[in-house]
């Protein structure tokens, strides 16, 4: 029967089997216990997360459709909607990264169209150890190889995204997926099963013996055994994904399906058992009917496999030869494999005898919850002190990175100290150009992308209409480990100002909360205020999350990485011919600074790369300020008053005024800044005037003819706005109170800045 | 007048050509699915870029046995303007309307990049409307685009002025930094020896709006027009 050894290897927890004894009434057999522990799992059941996730915004006018369903969805106007959702492929990526990566792309793709929505842009988060470690390049080139083979393949384009680099995720990287689609409201089309009697579908690849117990591979820590979980990983087949999307959303338009449902995460269980439980019903299958690419499988084979590219569907009765025809046309057969029953059981029967027999809502709503025990972490406190004053000395560039350049001293001196440090900054793989990487990724396919990978928030255009809709993923670790409440709605602030930058308003949210052992409860503590935080960011700026993913477990040798929510925001720009990008335009345009400097350097990236610290407490965030800020964003675009917008994030404003000037064949820039007051080092004030990373700041660039308007508008907004210089010339220059602090030529800034990661990696191999 | 947009199982820019003819240029456009052998009476035909059959096996080689291929070959017999872009050139190349092969892209990735191709030859049905030497900004999108083949193939080329497009600088010069991918002597698009058949890796039907960045793929549609209206 069922042992110690037999539960330990399902991941299950001796009273988690004795609550499954007394739901059945008997002991499970092996098929039955496979099925609960990939229900059970984290992965599947958010046992430990659902408590804390109940507590999000989740409602509001605009939401068609909250969390609970296979994506969510938003109305974009004209009767259509915007579905999108964020998930995780991180264990698999880091066992294969090609595959792990390649295949969460698919995964989530089928989440879209699987809601009757074409998917139109695809984003994603990447997260590695640093750079010059060993085996990041591997995993690096691996998951961007595998985003750009599936991607591409089926025809999607990846349309922007984010990478990050820190020795925290170097046990553990982080492949978070977004994908967008667009459906007629009418079109929305669920994952239930009803209707007792009426005939369940089995159509895509056909059911191998890969990745059983993906699930619960995804629900544990790794250790130095992990490369041994690699049979656990699936192999993507993208063109069987794209027949499989064409003829689903043919067969979507016909009106002769009551639901569908992808099979992901614990394949065939999860979609049966979801698909009844959502519907109020049940569904009985027969596996051996089920279309298989291998012999002698199983019954608990066959219901954990997680083979891709599979979809199950509901027949309305008497409709099964149209949807059988349409599958034909594209080469696809459509299994019968079961029927919809009415006692709320998922049973399923091997030529006719029953395997296994489990009440549906056992699977799903009472499966377990976890109240788990949270404690703030011990690193905190010690964390979040910074002592400024410790730091002015190295900040003195005598101690510096050894320039070569000889100043001779005064301005000269503290300009290459500054100059120094941009470089620094321009250079870090986390700032450093990624064309490198979004060059693999087809972006322009469907010929609707209008802001290129690079420059903002990605923006597709809506055909049929004039709107176009823009696209974002954030998120910052490093904030979050040292204050997961506020990194977390800064995370979610910085994405919708991403949207807001390029003139369109934020309109709704999804999240990707990836954390280490739950288990812990420092873990568990950072994972309930990095929600709380969430939460309390989207109600403020009326971005309701409408699903989403949890990837606990994200260890290795009992290392967590930093707490990573990582946030998706969707806007709508009411006209694409609005659209503002990072990029200045023209010189002599006015460069006009919204938002105020307080020269905030906790956790900052200049502290990282100059100093090597990660400390400190996170910029503050008010959010009452910053939903002006956005307000006022898309107001300037909708009046065609700015020309260019870039935020201020990793690097501070210098950062952000420089990568304004790159793509722009060298057009340069001059400002004047006031230093910050944070020390009683003028040095380091000169330092976090330009490198702090106070939030809520937009660097836009303004014709001469309208700052004035710029200015009025922002201040009936109660927005502080200060023109602060203007561009031209081919340097960036910047003075902070009266003295050059940096001087450098755009072309050298630029070249820094765009050939640092293939530099690194030129180091690597020499 | 039509333009037939040819969908294979897993093109995937069948779409994009299907909206440059008829929502840009306001022409009819219909597709052509691959097991079907009516190409509706049309006047053009495209083989649209994407992974047709995955291209698991080489780019293209699955494809040129669909049945709609037969039709195409008729066509083009018959002078038919063909257009083959992307993927929809490597189908030409092996289905042999057109000579050469496709190798991996010398830097082994996929690249998708906007770059400069200049037209060489203008009495093809999609180039007529252009100039000879005119630089026109395309994105590309593929893995294998390094044009290779035989010396006496090349040889005959460049004889018959079959190569229509190279790829070259923004000012036209045709050099080694130029060449995206490797391909032989910069080849970015061919025509066959009757002229009617052209294919290319960069995608016209990507660059025909400004607000995609570049409008430069017009002139291939607006040539095949005036072509198709002369004809």
């Amino acid at each position: 029967m069922i042992d110690r050894v037999t539960l330990e290897r399902h991941g299950l927890k001796p009273d988690e089997y004795e609550r499954i004894v007394s739901f059945l009434g008997r002991q499970p057999n092996l098929t039955e216990l496979g099925i609960f522990s990939v229900m059970w799992s984290e992965h599947c059941s958010y046992k430990s997360s659902r408590v804390h996730l109940k507590t999000l915004p989740t409602k509001g006018p605009q939401v068609l459709q909250g969390p609970g369903e296979n994506a969510g969805a938003v109305d974009i106007g004209d009767g259509l909607a915007a579905v999108f959702k964020i998930e995780s492929h991180n264990h698999p990526s880091f066992i294969e990264p090609y595959q792990g990566a390649a295949t969460g792309v698919g995964g989530i793709i089928r989440d879209i169209f699987t809601m009757g929505a074409r998917p139109i842009a695809l984003l994603n988060s990447l997260r590695f150890g640093s750079l010059d470690a060993p085996g990041t390049r591997r995993l690096l080139e691996g998951v961007v190889a595998g985003i750009a083979g599936y991607g591409n393949s089926i025809g999607i384009p990846t349309v922007g995204g984010e990478i990050v680099f820190e020795p925290s995720y170097a046990g553990n990287c982080l492949v978070n997926v977004f994908c967008l689609g667009i459906a007629k409201h009418s079109d929305i089309i669920k994952g239930v099963a009803s209707g007792v009697g009426n005939a369940v579908y089995y159509v895509g690849a056909k059911t191998g013996r890969d990745g059983i117990h993906g699930a619960t591979m995804a629900s544990a820590e790794f250790d130095e055994k992990s490369a041994e979980k690699r049979p656990a990983v699936q192999v993507g087949d993208p063109f069987m994904e794209k027949l499989l999307l064409e003829a689903c959303l043919e067969v979507m338009q016909t009106d002769a399906l009551v639901g569908i449902q992808d099979m992901g995460a614990a394949g065939l269980t999860c979609s049966t058992t979801e698909m009844g439980s959502r519907g109020g019903a049940g569904v009985e299958i027969d596996v051996s009917l089920v279309p298989q690419r291998e012999t002698g499988m199983t019954p608990y084979e066959i219901m954990l496999s997680e083979s891709q590219e599979r979809m199950l569907l509901v027949a309305k009765r008497g409709r099964e030869a149209e949807i059988e025809r349409i599958f034909e046309k594209w080469d696809l057969h459509a299994a019968k494999i079961g029927v919809v029953t009415e006692d709320g059981f998922l049973r399923v029967k091997e030529r006719g005898a029953v395997v296994a027999e489990i009440p549906n809502r056992a699977l799903t709503d009472e499966a377990p919850l976890y109240r788990r025990p949270m404690q703030e972490p011990e690193y905190l406190r010690e964390a979040q002190v910074l002592n400024l004053g410790s730091l002015s000395s190295s900040v003195d560039p005598s101690a510096g990175s050894g320039s070569p350049r000889a100043g001779s001293r005064g301005d000269n001196l503290r300009t290459s100290g500054m100059n120094d440090a941009l470089f620094a900054l321009l250079e870090s793989p986390t700032i450093a150009s990624k064309h490198w990487v979004y060059r693999q990724y087809d972006h322009m396919v469907r010929t609707a992308t209008i802001n290129l990978p690079g420059m903002g928030a990605g923006v597709v255009r809506v055909r049929g209409t004039d709107r176009a809709l823009a696209l974002s993923v954030d998120g910052n670790g490093r904030y979050c480990y040292l204050d997961p409440r506020r990194g977390a709605m800064l995370a979610v602030a910085e994405a919708a100002r991403n949207i807001a930058c390029a003139g369109a308003r934020p309109i709704g949210a999804t999240n990707c909360l990836n954390f280490g052992n739950p288990e812990k409860p420092g873990i568990m503590w950072q994972f309930a205020e990095a929600v709380a935080g969430i939460g309390e960011a989207c109600r403020a700026l009326d971005v309701p999350i409408t699903g989403g993913n949890v990837s606990l477990y994200n260890e290795t040798d009992g290392n967590a990485i930093y707490p990573t929510p990582v946030i998706g925001v969707v806007g709508v720009l009411e006209h694409v011919d609005r659209l503002v990008a990072r990029r200045f335009r023209s010189s002599g345009d006015a460069l006009v600074i919204l938002g105020e400097n307080r020269g905030e350097l906790g956790g900052s990236e200049y502290l990282k790369v100059t100093h090597g610290l990660v400390r400190g407490v996170p910029p503050g965030l008010d959010l009452a300020t910053e939903r002006r800020l956005q307000d006022l964003l898309v107001q300037l675009a909708d009046a065609r008053l700015i020309r260019s917008a870039h935020d201020c994030s990793d690097g501070g404003f210098a950062v952000t005024l420089v990568e304004s000037c790159f793509d722009t064949n060298g057009i340069g820039a001059e400002v004047e800044l006031q230093p910050a007051s944070v020390s009683t080092s003028p040095q380091l004030n000169v330092a976090a005037s330009l490198f702090g990373e106070s939030a809520s700041r937009v660097l836009v660039s303004v014709s001469s003819d309208d700052v004035t308007a710029v200015l009025e508008k922002a201040a009936a907004s109660g927005v502080k706005a200060a023109m602060i210089g203007q561009t031209g010339g081919n340097r960036i220059r910047a003075a902070v109170g009266g003295a050059i602090a940096v001087d450098v030529s755009v072309d050298e800034a630029e070249r820094r800045w765009s050939s640092a990661i293939a530099r690194y990696f030129a180091r690597q191999v020499a | 007048m039509k333009f037939a947009v040819v969908t294979f199982p897993g093109s995937n820019c069948d779409q994009d050509a299907y909206h440059a003819a008829k929502d840009v240029l306001g022409q009819q456009a219909e597709y052509i699915w691959h097991k079907d052998t009516d190409l509706k009476g049309a006047d053009v035909v495209i083989l649209p870029g994407g992974f047709a059959h995955g291209d698991y096996l080489r780019c293209g080689a699955m494809a040129r046995f669909s049945p709609v291929m037969k039709s195409v070959q008729e066509f083009a017999a018959k002078g038919g303007p063909v257009l083959g872009i992307c993927n929809g050139f490597q189908v030409l190349l092996e289905a042999g309307l057109l000579p050469g092969a496709m190798l991996r892209n010398v830097s082994l990735k996929f690249q998708c990049e906007h770059v400069n191709i200049r037209v060489e030859q203008t009495d093809t049905p999609f180039t007529g409307a252009c100039r000879v030497g005119q630089v026109l900004s395309i994105p590309i999108a593929h893995g294998e685009g390094n044009y290779f083949a035989e010396p006496d193939v090349i040889a005959r080329l460049e004889a018959n002025r079959q190569i229509v497009f190279r790829y070259s600088t923004a000012d036209g010069r045709v050099i080694d930094e130029a060449n995206v991918n490797g391909s032989l002597e910069n080849i970015a698009g061919l025509c066959n020896e009757q002229r009617n058949v052209v294919g290319l890796m960069p995608h016209p039907e990507r660059a025909c709006e400004s607000i995609l960045g570049s409008a430069d793929g017009l002139v291939m549609f607006e040539s095949v027009m005036k072509a198709v209206a002369h004809a």
